[in-house]
């Protein structure tokens, strides 16, 4: 019977490293996650749940396999195991070094970080216990739900969404001293209404890290209006237009283009930050206007690690960059592309300057202080459309970066400065780099919930953005009324 | 190297999961609970990564827990634990209980479930020759190495990237009627050869998809590497050489490698009954195919048959009982053309008045609630078919689509735009060089409709994904799509680069 104390995590990071094999080194990473959901559909509840998670990593880097001395190479051996109790960490330790032992030898190899260059903690201190999160985040927010549900039940509103609340303590210790933690807190609420026929829609999405800031009635309040917005439907083929794309759209396009704005694919020539016949387009301009995009672990609201935690190594993140710093990093300064994320190692391969990806992303007109607010563009609008939202976006090409998805939950025309209806979904193909090319206006930037990529990254602030020409490529029946269905 | 002997992995097996069960049902039951069920899991995972034939990650993930899911006055309640202790479980019934009450308050639709015949106890473990976690990670690793070695020959390949992930899912489930013990593994190799240019690049993948198999996937069974490994240097050279394809309507022959993916997106989604009542609305979204059209929607041409399964032999969705002891199952989802089913689970085959559940319950780790998941969803052969050159023979303006790349659909299941690996220009019945640049844009169901014919069983592979998404919080599930060959007539195709325009 698996039956034992349960140690604390900062227990479980010493121990790991005092069970390394004498001469070996060794990165441990513990996460302590705890979270709860509450979802519902058509005015009700649907499924809840909450759920915590303890996970030990050991990262066993076995340099013997150079021969002595040697410092070029190493052979690595990862093991993530669930649950570990104390009388388990030796047994994921000597996984990880048998791993290890098995492995070819690493490509990005390097030199663990020194304790000494890496960052202190600020707010909470190694030996402080993690931090956690319980169904009782939810009992302020679940009563006005209640209520709410109740109200949009009453005039025939059908109300629909998710909120989740979650908390990820981070605990990275490594043979060469550092001691570093992180406790991230991150939430969400969607809420998404629709008419009794699903013929109208409209969403909202906010992310929160406590759910004090969340007023869901405030929320509805808004979708209300908005499908009161989509009264009259006007029917618009394909094409390019005039497009005012809300935060949220712009977090979704701008997130997949710093996912594609990595070094070490660019240097070898295959993404759409390579340029033609060798090098990168860093230094080369991309925006019409003088956006800036950047990420910042400490913007307010926005907060993230300031350091490097790598769970395991990629194309632009290593194993043996656990622990380094990772600063505020400009990706796009006044227009110009001016860093791709990389590792040490993606760095030295394509000979840009070494720059830690981080886990939020923010966009901002660069003139300070001008910047308009949504309501102000619609009313300098004459004639275009307004979108909610877009959804189930895919790569279609790497060179250009062409993307492909739907808009959702509300199109809408704007006709001198007015909402004057709604208008059928479309599919688009638009690149979010090329867009950059047609920017004609970026408003003021806010906090935004992602709506398509959420799920994985749910830090961001952007702007509204007016883009000349989006290509709406082709019609999607999709919340169409009925007799406009085609169906055979 | 040990072989498979078709037992259950002796290290779960070996754990105390009754004791930890009967704790965490005595508890709900004592709290209050009119339904309880539980869970034990434990999930290995290994990925391999290999770039340009050096090891780039090699990472090894094994993820236990405990759930408790609950009933209470008609209210759902979940949660779960990493320890597997009897305190753990006990705690988690407590928890599941106490969300229930306190969600009760926000919910109006009393849940009931479908009800199952008891299957007593019960062992499944899915079909498979060799455990991937019996084999060396060094002999995978050098395997995946000579691979890209042999791309990163020819002189069109500047880059290889090259990968495996293997799992193997034990799981306990019982509701005091059922208790079953499973163990499935599968695994998904890609290789991927890039070729850089002083105009730009681009690469091909691939076409193996990935499998209900053992470690013999790659040594031989079930997949022929080594012939398409030969091939897919010459085939990218051809392509960079290609012409762009010229925009228009198109006859499309499309293979399985292509196909399984429309099927997986336009089918399979849009015949899940939780999808179809408004359930996802907010998320993945609802279908066209709403019940009120069961028996009288034309989904497709009459020679559409449809089928959702548990039970195909190397299927990704493939389990001897779902995540609520309900016994794997076949049905058909579409016959003739016309739609005649639903994938359910208990919940939803309930409240539609099914009956039973044809056994589509899922939950991706102990952590997270069984959601309604996909089954097996397959395009039937035509016994007795024509062969792919045969459906390539009847076309006299034509593209030929083989392998996946970029997908996207709506939110009701109606617009779609699939783009794949390689494209073969048809003239006159036969192939005639490469295009690139190409993508498909339909809705569902004129695209079905336009189906003029289905392979034989000749052309019929099990393709399929490990990565389906669904629900909040997000889960991900295996499932696989069998699918023949097919003739599509008069199909729009878009030419992406002027689309990036």
């Amino acid at each position: 019977m698996p039956n034992g104390p349960v140690a604390a995590p900062q227990e479980t990071v010493e121990r790991a490293l005092a069970l390394t094999r004498p001469g070996g080194e060794c990165v441990v990473i513990a996460d302590e996650a705890s979270t709860a959901n509450l979802r519902w559909a058509g005015n009700t509840l649907t499924t809840n749940g909450v759920a915590a998670t303890r996970t030990l990593t050991v990262i066993a880097i076995d340099r013997r396999a150079g021969g002595p001395g040697a410092s070029d190479s190493a052979c690595v051996g990862i093991v993530s195991r669930s649950g570990v109790r104390p009388d388990q960490v030796e047994d994921v330790v000597r996984e990880a070094e048998k791993t290890a032992e098995q492995a070819s030898p690493a490509e990005d190899v390097n030199e663990l970080v020194s304790a000494d260059s890496t960052v202190r903690s600020e707010k909470l201190s190694w030996s402080d216990s993690p931090e956690a999160t319980d169904f009782g985040v939810f009992r302020g927010f679940a009563a006005e739900l209640g209520e709410t549900l109740r109200a949009a039940e009453g005039v025939g509103r059908k109300l629909y969404g998710f909120a989740e609340h979650g908390v990820t303590s981070t605990f990275l210790g490594t043979s060469t001293g550092v001691r570093l933690r992180y406790d991230q807190p991150e939430g969400r609420l969607e809420l998404n209404a629709k008419s009794p026929d699903m013929t109208r829609s409209a969403w909202a999405g906010a992310a929160t890290r406590d759910f004090t800031d969340v007023d869901v009635t405030a929320v509805d309040r808004d979708l209300a209006e908005r499908l009161s917005w989509q009264a009259r439907r006007v029917e618009l083929p394909a094409g390019r237009y005039e497009t005012l794309l809300p935060p949220t759209a712009v977090a979704d396009l701008m997130i997949y283009l710093y996912w594609a704005a990595g070094a070490r694919d660019a240097g070898e020539g295959r993404t759409v930050f390579a340029k033609p016949g060798g090098g990168t387009l860093v230094g080369e301009r991309l925006a019409a206007l003088p956006v800036d995009l950047y990420s910042d672990p400490a913007y307010p609201g926005l907060e993230c690690p300031p350091f490097v935690i790598a769970h395991a190594s990629g194309r632009d993140s290593s194993v043996f960059d656990n622990g380094l710093p990772s600063g505020r990093a400009s990706w796009i300064s006044s227009g110009v592309l001016s860093a791709l994320h990389s590792s040490r190692y993606s760095a030295a391969v394509t000979g840009l300057p070494a720059t830690q990806a981080v886990d939020n992303l923010i966009m901002s007109a660069g003139a300070p202080g001008g910047a308009a607010s949504l309501g102000s563009m619609i009313a300098s609008t004459k004639r275009g459309l307004l979108l909610t939202c877009l959804w189930y976006i895919r790569e279609v090409d790497p060179q250009t970066l062409l993307l492909t998805g739907l808009t959702r939950d509300g199109v809408y025309l704007v006709e001198d400065g007015e909402v004057t209806g709604t208008v059928n979904n479309f599919r688009f193909n638009e690149s979010p780099v090329g867009m950059l090319s047609r920017l004609a206006d970026v408003g003021a930037t806010e906090p935004t919930l992602p709506r398509e990529w959420g799920d994985y990254f749910n830090r961001a602030a952007m702007p509204p953005l007016r883009v000349e020409g989006f290509n709406m490529s082709s019609v999607s029946q999709a919340s169409l009324p009925a007799v406009a269905v085609t169906s055979v | 190297m040990d072989d498979h002997t078709g037992q259950i992995d002796p290290e779960f097996a070996g754990l105390p999961l009754r004791e930890l069960a009967d704790a965490a049902l005595d508890q709900a039951r004592a709290l209050g609970a009119q339904h309880a069920d539980f869970r034990a899991e434990r999930i290995r995972g290994q990925r391999i990564a290999l770039s340009d034939g050096r090891l780039q990650s090699l990472s090894d993930g094994d993820d236990s827990g405990l759930a408790v899911r609950v009933v209470v006055d008609g209210t759902w309640g979940f949660a779960s634990a990493v320890d597997l202790t009897a305190d753990a479980a006990r705690t988690a019934a407590r928890q599941a209980v106490e969300v229930a009450r306190v969600a009760a308050a926000m919910n109006t639709e009393r849940i009931e479930l479908a009800p199952e015949p008891a299957h007593g106890d019960v062992a499944w473990v899915s079909a498979y020759e060799v455990d991937p976690f019996a084999v060396s990670p060094k002999d995978k690793a050098d395997l995946l190495a000579e691979w890209s070695a042999g791309l990163l020959a020819h002189d069109v390949v500047s880059h290889t990237e090259a990968s495996l992930y293997q799992v193997k899912e034990n799981k306990f489930y019982t509701d005091g009627g059922t208790t079953a013990l499973q163990q499935r593994v599968r695994l998904h190799p890609e290789l991927t050869a890039v070729a850089v240019t002083e105009s730009g690049f681009d690469d091909m993948r691939t076409l193996a998809p990935p499998a209900g198999r053992g470690w013999e996937y790659l040594t031989g069974t079930g997949w022929d590497f080594p012939t398409e490994l030969a091939e897919l240097p010459f085939l990218l050279e051809a392509k960079l050489k290609a012409p762009s394809v010229e925009a228009g309507r198109y006859d499309l022959v499309i293979d399985p490698s292509n196909l399984w993916l429309t099927i997986h997106e336009s089918i399979g989604h849009a015949t899940e009954l939780d999808r179809a009542l408004g359930y996802e609305a907010a998320y993945a979204g609802t279908s066209f195919a709403t019940p009120d059209k069961l028996g009288s929607l034309q989904y497709g041409s009459d020679v559409m048959n449809v089928t959702g399964d548990r039970t195909a032999e190397h299927g990704l969705a493939t389990a001897g009982y779902d995540d609520e002891g309900v016994a794997g199952q076949s049905w058909h989802l579409i016959r003739d053309g016309v739609l005649v089913g639903y994938q359910l689970d208990r919940r939803m085959a309930q409240l539609k008045n099914f009956g039973r559940s044809n056994g589509c319950s899922f939950a991706d780790s102990p952590g997270h609630m069984p959601l309604q998941r996909m089954a097996n969803v397959s395009l039937e052969a035509s016994p007795g078919g024509l062969n792919t050159a045969e459906l390539i023979a009847g076309v006299d303006n034509g593209i030929y689509i083989l392998g996946d790349k970029s997908w996207s659909i709506d939110m009701q299941r109606y617009n779609f735009q699939f783009t794949g690996q390689r494209f073969f220009r048809i003239r006159n019945g036969r192939l005639d060089g490469q295009l690139k640049d190409v993508a498909y844009q339909a809705t569902t169901t004129e695209f079905w409709n336009s189906m003029e014919a289905v392979g034989g069983p000749q052309t019929y592979v099990l393709g399929g994904a490990f990565n389906c998404g669904k629900g909040q919080p997000g889960q991900v599930a295996p499932v696989s799509h069998g699918t023949p060959a097919a003739l599509f007539r008069q199909v729009r195709v878009l030419n992406t680069a002027e689309e990036g325009q």
